[in-house]
């Protein structure tokens, strides 16, 4: 498991108040409880974590460069802004 | 019941420096937002904002004055003299002990804390200026109007976020309506545009980084403003037998609490908030020609306010305007409320209804009349003003024509 991908899942996780192995990579934020602003507090913790930016408006989710369906995005759309980041 | 008009009215805020300037500038669908022009403003993700400009304190308040008077208080002081300058009122005797202030901020003095937190932490200063405290604190601003204009009545400060200025003027209605004041000057300030009001609203990712466009499909958040309006709120037979100018009729007045969620608003509080100021003033749905909304420009606002006046309004909502003209000048936080009343007094008084500018797309969750991009001629009776706060905080303000 990348370093990336274990810290945005404990990241997730603390805001779902589970345990990171009871995160799975194809749950939704919604299907772990997690509401508006525990998103938004995720993406702080993920940006303070990474040094990274992470564009997310949540008036247009959809259109943001920041894709959150699924566990699994957010780890890879972190995973390449970390990437960027290091170019 | 006593009856409360208002004989006064004054601002400065993005659109203008008088009520005026304000007119014209919502008349003709004018943007107040741009480019914000504030220290280590290259530090900030989002760099719009609605700036007074053309505004400098020298010309307005010696050193002195401005030792003690941070810019919301500048703000509401030239404000106030505006609008107690129509009022034509003078306070002194019994009506001077009659007559206070009740105001709305959200923030008060915060330029103030953030320049002087720059200089305790960033620059390590050991010591700041002695009037700090007076100069920062929420109620200095209607403390300066009372001592200015010896207003000795009930005079404090309310802070419920967006909602704080039309708290505010619903508590001075109350206050004349039931017979503990003669006269208060009421509305509202803000001036939260500086490095760490505007790093605050970033964080929580609703604000936009290009424009306010309320009620359009592709708006995508909201933008500061910073202002003030300050009206005189009078009891009715004490402005006729001095011959005084009436503006409107300030006819009802509610507040709700969602008791729900912190930052998300509720429809049922909203809905409940618009129903109770119509019950107040006694007046049904049909009559209510424009509605300033609060309007805000984010999904969740827009949405649910709109939903909202539909629930209220039933088939009648088809028929009613409703425009935020957040669009022009941003949103002015604990200040917006005021400077919004002023759209509302143009349409009750002019004739015109301020416009909901940078509306692009339609969107089928706001059908309604949001009168887009430009303003148009209407003859109203009555209208409704709303502001709905983050912490659920709702406060709606119903006004007539006499």
């Amino acid at each position: 498991m990348s370093d990336v991908k274990e810290r945005v899942i404990e990241i997730i996780a603390e805001q779902a108040v589970l345990e990171p192995s009871d995160v799975a990579l194809d749950q939704s934020l919604d299907d772990l409880g997690v509401d508006s602003m525990g998103l938004v507090e995720a993406i702080f913790s993920i940006e303070e974590s990474f040094d990274i930016q992470v564009p997310f408006n949540a008036n247009e989710p959809e259109k943001s460069d920041f894709d959150i369906s699924s566990v699994a995005t957010v780890v890879a759309t972190v995973e390449r802004l970390v990437a960027e980041q290091a170019d | 019941m006593r009856r409360v008009v208002i004989t006064g009215s004054g601002t400065i805020n993005p659109l203008g420096h008088s009520v005026p300037e304000t007119y014209e500038a919502m008349r003709e669908g004018r943007c107040g937002i741009g480019d914000l022009d504030i220290r280590d403003v290259e530090r900030l993700s989002i760099r719009i904002g609605g700036q007074v400009k053309g505004y400098n304190p020298d010309q307005r308040f010696n050193r002195q004055q401005q030792a003690l008077y941070d810019r919301f208080t500048q703000f509401t002081l030239i404000a106030a003299e505006e609008a107690i300058a129509q009022s034509g009122l003078e306070f002194s005797g019994r009506v001077a002990a009659e007559s206070g202030v009740v105001l709305g901020t959200s923030g008060g003095g915060l330029n103030t804390q953030d320049e002087n937190y720059r200089a305790v932490y960033e620059e390590g200063k050991n010591r700041v200026h002695p009037f700090i405290v007076p100069k920062l604190m929420n109620n200095s601003a209607a403390s300066h109007v009372s001592m200015n204009y010896n207003l000795k009545g009930p005079s404090f400060t309310v802070a419920t976020a967006c909602a704080s200025s039309n708290h505010a003027m619903g508590q001075a209605f109350w206050l004349i309506r039931s017979g503990a004041a003669t006269a208060i000057v009421t509305g509202g300030s803000e001036s939260m545009l500086c490095f760490g009001g505007v790093k605050a609203w970033e964080g929580l990712r609703v604000m936009s980084k290009d424009a306010c466009r309320p009620f359009s499909a592709n708006r995508n958040g909201m933008v500061q403003g910073e202002g003030a309006g300050i009206f005189v709120f009078e009891e009715f037979e004490h402005a006729k037998a001095r011959g005084a100018g009436i503006l409107a009729e300030v006819v009802g007045f509610s507040m709700t609490s969602d008791a729900a969620d912190i930052v998300m608003p509720s429809q049922q509080g909203a809905t409940r908030a618009i129903s109770g100021a119509l019950k107040d003033a006694r007046i049904g749905a049909e009559k209510v020609g424009y509605i300033n909304a609060h309007g805000t420009g984010t999904a969740a606002n827009d949405k649910t306010e709109c939903a909202a006046v539909s629930k209220v309004f039933g088939h009648h909502a088809d028929e009613v305007m409703i425009s935020s003209t957040k669009s022009m000048h941003g949103h002015l936080i604990g200040g917006t409320g005021a400077v919004e009343l002023l759209a509302c007094l143009m349409a009750l008084n002019d004739g015109i209804i301020a416009p909901t500018i940078g509306y692009e797309e339609p969107d089928p969750e706001c059908s309604l009349d949001v009168v887009p991009n430009e303003a148009r001629e209407a003859k109203i009776s009555h209208v409704l003003s709303n502001a709905f706060a983050f912490g659920g905080q709702n406060a709606v303000l119903a006004l007539k024509t006499l």
